[in-house]
């Protein structure tokens, strides 16, 4: 039976899982914005058809709709993005001392590397290095095999790797 | 949680983001069922009151599709908080002249929303925006009254006849909807309903 706050409980607690996807996908705060409040409001409309489904793959792969069909809309626009110290700036401290790659390699060419990544590696180590989704449920959100979601993640480290070599080789990380 | 949260990388969802999307959950929360519409059972038995409750809020919710009304209260909603999370997004047009506000969408849209200034009354006009609510484009009027923004969405009603101003939801917004002269008319807001009621008052009397 659905009401108001079996949707809270069940959705509401993943905004922040819902936007960190959006923001890695879109590359922007708005835009992000924009697709998690698109997803949210096709989830609240067809919260019966969860069923039994674990709430958060099944929410994840409702923004991941929405921001595909944003890129769609938007092919190009990220070449115009920048890299801007600013915007991209690195948050306060307080990183988790045992996470993986993405936290040994120097911040901000992490994030710069990361953003360059194409989506469907992108997306993938996001949802797992991030997100600390397993192989299983990134295979749920992203409608893909378990092995080829298991390929995609270590071609993915390999090529963030290679990306930032080749920044901190060059001089101008631009 | 996880703690991979902490992460650098991680992007955590602004707050105003995450109000938004609480006020909208709000706002589906299965209609409030008038009271009273019960009182012919108070002579029963409250257990076979109480089955004969269940058995109503079954049947409610099992029609799990929502009324039209519904659906169209909720993209009103929608539209609004939309307009209210990112700033850029409140007007296209941002202006208190109604003269400017009107023409601006001549040839935006295939009907003309009538623009009214009800500054006397205490509701600043802040401008329009063009917006999409199901598949089709309306005028958004933004108003304000105090810190309260006020939208008011309009676009040609298939109902011919007219129909008074009525609250339409409480969850989270008010929401007054009616009809004139074959223009749909709804005024969203988190203002208390009662003020909100006095806005749609003015546009109908405009």
């Amino acid at each position: 039976m659905v009401n108001a706050s079996e949707i809270e409980k069940q959705l509401l607690p993943h905004v922040d899982a819902a936007y960190n996807l959006a923001r890695w996908l879109t590359g922007d705060d708005q835009d992000a914005r924009d697709v998690v409040q698109e997803a949210y409001l096709k989830a609240f409309r067809f919260f019966d058809t969860m069923k039994g489904l674990d709430a958060k793959p099944w929410l994840l792969k409702i923004v991941r709709n929405s921001g595909y069909t944003w890129l769609e809309k938007n092919r190009g626009a990220r070449e115009a993005v920048e890299y801007d110290d600013e915007v991209h700036g690195e948050p306060a401290a307080g990183a988790d001392p045992e996470s993986l790659l993405l936290q040994r390699l120097e911040q901000s060419r992490a994030r710069h590397a990361l953003e360059r990544l194409p989506v469907a590696y992108r997306e993938a180590l996001v949802l797992y290095e991030l997100e600390g989704l397993s192989y299983k449920e990134i295979a749920e959100v992203t409608g893909a095999a378990i092995g080829t979601v298991m390929s995609r993640i270590s071609r993915g480290r390999a090529r963030l790797q290679a990306l930032v070599a080749a920044g901190n080789e060059a001089e101008d990380p631009k | 949680m996880s703690d991979n949260k902490r992460s650098p990388l991680y992007y955590e969802a602004p707050t105003e983001l995450r109000r938004g999307l609480a006020a909208l959950a709000r706002g589906f929360e299965p209609r409030e069922r008038a009271p009273g519409r019960f009182e012919w059972l108070g002579g029963l038995k409250l257990a076979a009151a109480s089955l004969v409750t269940i058995a109503a809020v079954i049947v409610t919710r099992s029609a799990s599709v929502p009324s039209a009304e519904d659906r169209v209260t909720q993209e009103v909603v929608a539209s609004h908080v939309r307009s209210l999370m990112v700033s850029s997004h409140l007007t296209d047009v941002p202006s208190s002249e109604r003269h400017t506000v009107k023409p601006w969408f001549n040839g935006k849209l295939d009907f003309s929303p009538s623009v009214a200034d009800l500054s006397a009354h205490g509701f600043a006009l802040l401008g329009g925006r063009l917006d999409y609510l199901g598949e089709r484009p309306v005028a958004a009027l933004v108003y304000q009254r105090r810190e309260h923004k006020i939208n008011l969405l309009t676009w040609p009603s298939s109902e011919t006849a007219d129909a008074k101003p009525k609250l339409v939801s409480r969850q989270g917004y008010s929401v007054f909807h009616w009809i004139r002269a074959g223009m749909n008319y709804w005024a969203v807001s988190d203002l208390n309903a009662e003020e909100l009621r006095q806005f749609s008052e003015l546009v109908l009397a405009y």
